[in-house]
């Protein structure tokens, strides 16, 4: 069996087994006044799209620079990266956003929720994959180190030709499934009135009291997302692949 | 290479691994370190190469100091060239461009230039059709190979070689052994680590046994394989030679 086949398969059967499901909740969809409220979808889903990018790349280079600082030689920038990453992974989401945008932004005078609300879930991610890229870091040879400072490279420049070249292709998989995490995560921006695809969902909820017809839109506009995302990572792993040796 | 090394101390932990190590030698070609394993010949030959600073001591090469600051001994390295047991060559990059980054990121060649710089030496070492494959594509003999031409690129004062066919099978052994010797002969200028005797023996202009963090005897190849004054030197060889 192609794998092709075998994921379509494992589609059907899974969606056949919905269909039963919602058709045994006796539930009746009414889409007509959800139908009215589509271009809040879309709206929505484009505002998720944008804050998941703003902060996926923001994410990206706290992640790096926290893993660069998680192992420094300077006890002050070790211990400032450590606590930046506890701190984090440790409490919620939630109060993040409620601490970020009510008290933090408030306070240093940022007003605009969109900033704030990327800045925010950039930091909750960049948390994350400051522990993946530390771990990618760790993992190439000290040889790799050696033969980079024996040809004369400086710090700086070992890190962007040697280290980095090979740490990126051991961290890809664990990067991609936290992007997953973050564009899902982004549906909590919802708290600070951001209006991305969840809120709209909400919203048009509370409008029509058609709860699933508001919501299974909102679980295909992350998969939207996210499956063309797995793909791609999919894709730079079989790209970024050669033997070590 | 006129080597004077003075006091050299250095001690990983509560581990002294070098101890108050002196050694000189006079103006040759090639010196060659032997001794037991853990005898401290490697930490003494990263010292040499710039790659360790050691806790005390001194270590110059022809009247030239190694310098002691970061800085200093970046420039240093950029001077010499390493090789290591383990090959170390990045696996992200083929073999020429595992030769070219030294000369277009540290020394300022255009990558045309520099693949035209190594073009040569490829050639003569029978790596040109192997010149586009990733390391793990290559066998031991030849990443050493190319590892030492990485090391030789930027034609710098000398090499250090540590252990280079340890992790070798015999025929890959001597393939890298006689590059050794033909760079020889082309008047490279080396320190070489290694526990091949017959070879040190050919190609060594004098040898120092290192054992117990401090250079037991030394001297030229001939004394010190034959007639060495030391016993512990004697009975060393004794045993490994025929």
């Amino acid at each position: 069996m192609t794998r092709a086949l075998a994921h379509t398969l494992v589609v059907a059967i899974l969606a056949a087994l919905l269909t039963v499901a919602f058709w045994r909740s006796g539930y009746e969809f009414q889409w007509e006044g959800v139908w009215a409220y589509r271009q809040k979808f879309v709206t929505g889903w484009l505002t998720t799209v944008a804050m998941s990018l703003a902060s996926l790349v923001l994410s990206a280079l706290v992640g790096l620079v926290t893993a660069v600082g998680l192992r420094s030689r300077w006890p002050l920038i070790e211990a400032a990266a450590r606590v930046y990453v506890e701190l984090i992974r440790g409490t919620p989401l939630l109060v993040q956003l409620l601490i970020g945008f009510y008290v933090v932004a408030n306070a240093v005078g940022l007003e605009n929720r969109y900033v704030v609300g990327a800045l925010v879930l950039a930091l909750f991610s960049g948390a994350y994959m400051a522990e993946i890229f530390r771990g990618g870091l760790a993992a190439i040879p000290a040889g790799q180190r050696d033969a980079a400072r024996a040809i004369g490279l400086t710090p700086w420049q070992s890190l962007r030709l040697v280290i980095l070249p090979q740490a990126i292709r051991l961290v890809l998989p664990a990067v991609a499934g936290q992007l997953v995490s973050l564009i899902k995560d982004s549906s909590l921006l919802s708290v600070i009135a951001v209006s991305e695809l969840t809120l709209a969902a909400q919203e048009v909820n509370s409008f029509t009291y058609s709860t699933l017809e508001s919501y299974l839109p909102l679980a295909a506009g992350y998969l939207l997302l996210t499956l063309p995302l797995s793909a791609l990572s999919r894709w730079l792993e079989r790209h970024f692949a050669y033997e070590a040796g | 290479m006129e080597l004077v090394v003075k006091g050299l101390t250095q001690a990983f932990g509560a581990t002294t691994v070098l101890d108050r190590l002196d050694l000189t030698t006079g103006d040759i070609r090639a010196l060659v370190l032997v001794g037991p394993s853990g005898g401290g010949k490697t930490t003494l030959l990263r010292i040499l190469a710039g790659l360790d600073l050691p806790l005390e001591g001194s270590v110059s090469f022809a009247g030239v100091t190694v310098p002691r600051d970061e800085a200093g001994l970046l420039a240093y390295r950029r001077k010499v060239g390493t090789v290591f047991q383990a090959y170390n060559l990045f696996p992200h990059l083929s073999a020429l461009d595992n030769l070219t980054l030294p000369l277009v990121h540290v020394h300022g060649l255009s990558p045309a230039a520099a693949r035209k710089r190594v073009a040569e030496p490829l050639e003569r070492f029978k790596l040109a059709e192997h010149a586009h494959k990733r390391p793990s594509q290559l066998s031991g003999g030849q990443k050493q190979r190319i590892a030492i031409l990485r090391a030789l690129a930027s034609q710098p004062e000398r090499l250090f070689l540590d252990e280079p066919t340890s992790a070798l099978d015999p025929e890959m052994t001597a393939e890298v052994l006689e590059m050794i010797s033909e760079l020889k002969e082309i008047g490279t200028r080396f320190v070489l680590v290694t526990h091949e005797m017959g070879f040190a023996r050919r190609v060594a202009d004098e040898v120092a046994f290192v054992g117990g963090g401090k250079v037991v005897a030394s001297g030229p190849a001939a004394t010190m394989f034959k007639h060495c004054p030391e016993p512990r030197v004697r009975e060393f060889f004794a045993r490994i030679l025929p």
